[in-house]
């Protein structure tokens, strides 16, 4: 079906565009534009997170949220499941997806390993944004070893 | 018929406000500020009772002489409050649930607006219409 790759070229485009016009790439200018795709999966995330537990009942406590975020949320952006969810129960999460379909396209190995944290920092504010609409602060990182399969660390911030 | 809709963010300040008669609108403003404090006793206790499943809808939050005032909460602890006429026996609690059920429908529209930013005050028409034709609507 089409429409599953929608949002993949169109998440594409945007980390092309975004880098593309930068001649000089200092660690500046990088930056800028690892937070500039961060705060708008930040604000997709706020409205995901108002839309889609619409019909599904109050969460009851944190873990709960995090497994609504691997589970619906992965669900509907991602067309499947996180692949797993560690905590150490103390506020940190890592989330586990082995095959992340925004880094299938590009190579299953060890090739392009240093290109990859761009493609994920719009998810990492999609998470970080989801999680802010349902009530926690967090800090989300997300690492890759070998791609297609990248970690996502929550870190939720107590007030 | 609702005479009085009342949409409070997380941090208890009113995003949206709105009442039919014009006089009363201070009166109006009072009940819903001190249901806020009923609204947290409630969320409170749901979350101490191991229940199962916790209810979006909160239901009847007090009643007084002339009014009755409605409550419900989403995941994202925003609270829709509404005060109703209290001679208005017709009004079953199916009905209330799915005004509440529309109220949620449309706040999420407005979430989804790209011009609007969360936190600020709805000012959206679409809002307004949608809460006009609940005040309005005769049982």
């Amino acid at each position: 079906m089409a429409d599953t790759v929608l949002f993949e070229f169109l998440h594409t485009e945007m980390v092309a565009e975004l880098w593309a016009p930068d001649p000089d790439p200092g660690p500046g200018g990088q930056k800028t534009s690892l937070t500039v795709l961060e705060s708008m999966g930040f604000r997709v995330g706020q409205t995901l997170g108002e839309r889609l537990p619409q019909e599904t009942l109050g969460f009851r406590e944190e873990l709960d949220v995090l497994r609504f975020l691997c589970k619906d949320l992965w669900v509907a952006v991602f067309h499947k499941q996180m692949d797993s969810l560690r905590t150490n129960h103390q506020g940190t999460y890592v989330l586990q997806d082995n095959s992340f379909r925004l880094l299938i396209p590009m190579a299953s190995g060890l090739q392009y390993v240093e290109e990859a944290p761009k493609f994920l920092a719009f998810t990492c504010g999609l998470l970080c944004g989801t999680l802010h609409t349902l009530g926690f602060q967090s800090l989300v990182t997300a690492f890759v070893t070998a791609l297609p399969a990248c970690k996502f660390q929550v870190v939720i911030q107590k007030p | 018929m609702a005479v009085c809709v009342a949409v409070i963010a997380k941090e208890n300040y009113p995003l949206y406000i709105r009442s039919t008669p014009m006089e009363n609108e201070l009166k109006f403003h009072y009940m819903v500020h001190t249901s806020l404090d009923v609204v947290d006793e409630k969320i409170s206790a749901m979350g101490k009772a191991l229940v199962d499943q916790r209810e979006l809808y909160l239901g009847l939050l007090y009643p007084t002489e002339d009014y009755k005032v409605y409550g419900y909460v989403t995941n994202s602890k925003v609270k829709f409050v509404m005060v109703v006429d209290s001679s208005n026996t017709a009004l079953r609690d199916n009905e209330i649930r799915s005004m509440f059920r529309k109220l949620h429908n449309s706040y999420t529209d407005v979430m989804c607006n790209p011009f609007y930013n969360p936190g600020d005050r709805i000012q959206s028409r679409a809002f307004d219409n949608m809460v006009t034709s609940m005040m309005i609507q005769v049982c």
